[in-house]
């Protein structure tokens, strides 16, 4: 009994030696080095206080486009549509069947053609997911500058 | 059998003072059952009543407005699917005794099950608020109260027309604004 006592203390001193020597390490490496991001400098062991949630822009007129065939950003709020196996919200408006109903801008020729170019008899698959090229816009400024330029026939 | 006719006798040929009796018997039995009845009502009308059967349900719902929104109103299953005015909420539960019998039989007794018959509740659903002019949704929203001006454009388009003229009623244009929506291919407003 005593012999395992023992061995067990023996064990446990030589397993708490690394473990020390490591939390040492540790507090040493909580410094990240002024490496700084976007967001500014956070040490590892912080976390940093969430931004405010961005306000999507609820309703208005259509934005100009920037170059061509860029897909039109979304100008209304887009919450709870639903685009699914069983339902496509989107094209409730969008679709050429219901877009002048809606008053909503008609999806143009390429939203039916398949990827070699063949026009279909309905919306291709490719792009039934339109948000995937199509984006709801936010109150965001921009995190770094931009200094793209239209082309000449956007400007 | 000559217990209950002369039982019936009595009840025909009551002395007077008998007739005060059941008079008040009767309005006494009349306040509690109406107390019962009301809270009967009340108690079948808890959101966690409804999860009971209904649990797929109540997990999706609770990213939509109805359930989250900026100013905390919410409206829970019974604003939606019973109806306030008393008469149709009489009718409303006896319809609905339809339902426990489709309980018993299993009919949306698992998810698979549910999804699978989704689609024909749904239209059932339409239907009824098709009839009633969307009577539970105007409970809250009434149409009178709305200004346009703070409403975004596409809302007033079709606010000012097809719903002023009545042509249209709200679930028309609002299918699946609680709930995820079944197939759609061939539902008029959808493709
Ligand atoms: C209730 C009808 C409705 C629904 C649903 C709807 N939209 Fe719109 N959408 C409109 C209307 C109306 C406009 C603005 C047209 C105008 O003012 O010229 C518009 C504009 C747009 C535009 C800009 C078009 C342009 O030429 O600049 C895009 C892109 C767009 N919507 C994408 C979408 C996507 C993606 C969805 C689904 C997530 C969607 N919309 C759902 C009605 C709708
Ligand atoms: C693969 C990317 C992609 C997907 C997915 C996509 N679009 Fe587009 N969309 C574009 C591009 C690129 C344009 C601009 C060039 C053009 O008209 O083809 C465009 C244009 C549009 C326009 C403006 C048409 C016009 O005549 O000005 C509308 C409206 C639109 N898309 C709606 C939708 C809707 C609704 C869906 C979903 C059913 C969708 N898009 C899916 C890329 C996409
Ligand atoms: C005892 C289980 C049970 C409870 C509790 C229950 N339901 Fe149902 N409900 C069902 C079943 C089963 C169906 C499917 C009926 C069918 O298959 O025809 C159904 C169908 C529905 C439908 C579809 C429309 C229709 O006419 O069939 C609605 C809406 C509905 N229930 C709302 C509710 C609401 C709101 C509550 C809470 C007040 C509730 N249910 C509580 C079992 C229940
Ligand atoms: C804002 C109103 C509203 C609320 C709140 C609401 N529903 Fe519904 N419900 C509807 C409408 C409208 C339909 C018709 C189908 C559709 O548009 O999604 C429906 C359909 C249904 C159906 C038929 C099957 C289906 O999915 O279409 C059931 C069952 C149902 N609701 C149960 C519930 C339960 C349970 C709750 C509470 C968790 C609830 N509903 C809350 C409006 C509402
Ligand atoms: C219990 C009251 C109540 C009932 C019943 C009700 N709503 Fe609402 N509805 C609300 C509230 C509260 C809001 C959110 C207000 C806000 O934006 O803070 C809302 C928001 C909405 C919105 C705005 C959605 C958005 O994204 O901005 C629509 C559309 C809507 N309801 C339609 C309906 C329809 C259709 C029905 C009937 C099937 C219905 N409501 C039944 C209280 C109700
Ligand atoms: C002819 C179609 C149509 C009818 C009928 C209709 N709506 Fe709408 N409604 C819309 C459209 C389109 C929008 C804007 C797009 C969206 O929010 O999805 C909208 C938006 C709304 C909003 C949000 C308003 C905003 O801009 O903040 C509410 C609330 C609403 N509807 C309630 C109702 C109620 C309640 C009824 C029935 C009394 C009703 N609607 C009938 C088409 C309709």
């Amino acid at each position: 009994m005593k012999q395992v006592l023992i061995a067990l203390l023996v064990t446990g001193a030589l397993y708490s030696l690394p473990v020390q020597s490591t939390e040492v390490a540790n507090i040493e490496n909580v410094n990240n080095g002024g490496v700084a991001s976007l967001r500014g400098i956070t040490e590892l062991d912080t976390t940093r206080k969430a931004d405010p949630m961005k306000r999507v822009e609820k309703d208005r007129s259509p934005i100009d486009r920037d170059y061509v065939y860029q897909p039109p950003l979304i100008p209304h709020q887009t919450r709870h549509y639903e685009v699914s196996l069983n339902a496509n919200k989107c094209l409730s408006c969008h679709s050429w069947k219901y877009a002048g109903e809606m008053g909503a801008t008609k999806i143009s020729v390429t939203h039916y053609q398949s990827r070699e170019g063949q026009v279909l008899s309905d919306v291709s698959p490719r792009r039934y997911f339109c948000l995937q090229c199509h984006v709801t816009q936010a109150d965001a400024a921009p995190l770094v500058e931009n200094e793209f330029k239209r082309v000449d026939s956007l400007r | 059998m000559k217990l209950v006719s002369n039982f019936w006798r009595k009840l025909c040929k009551p002395s007077n003072a008998a007739v005060g009796v059941v008079i008040g018997m009767g309005f006494v039995g009349g306040i509690l059952f109406w107390g019962a009845f009301n809270t009967g009502m009340e108690a079948t009308n808890s959101e966690a009543f409804c999860a009971s059967c209904h649990e797929p349900i109540v997990n999706e719902i609770k990213e939509t407005i109805h359930y989250s929104n900026r100013s905390g109103v919410r409206a829970i299953c019974s604003d939606c699917h019973v109806p306030h005015n008393w008469a149709d909420k009489i009718v409303r539960k006896v319809q609905a005794s339809k339902e426990v019998f489709a309980f018993v039989m299993g009919n949306i007794s698992t998810e698979e099950k549910f999804y699978a018959r989704r689609k024909h509740l749904a239209l059932r659903e339409w239907q009824r608020m098709k009839e009633n002019d969307s009577q539970e949704c105007r409970n809250c929203h009434d149409f009178d109260f709305m200004d346009f001006s703070e409403q975004g454009q596409r809302s007033v388009k079709q606010h000012s027309t097809a719903l002023a003229s009545g042509e249209k009623t709200c679930v028309d244009c609002h299918k699946g604004i609680a709930h995820q929506l079944p197939d759609m291919s061939d539902v008029p407003g959808w493709q």
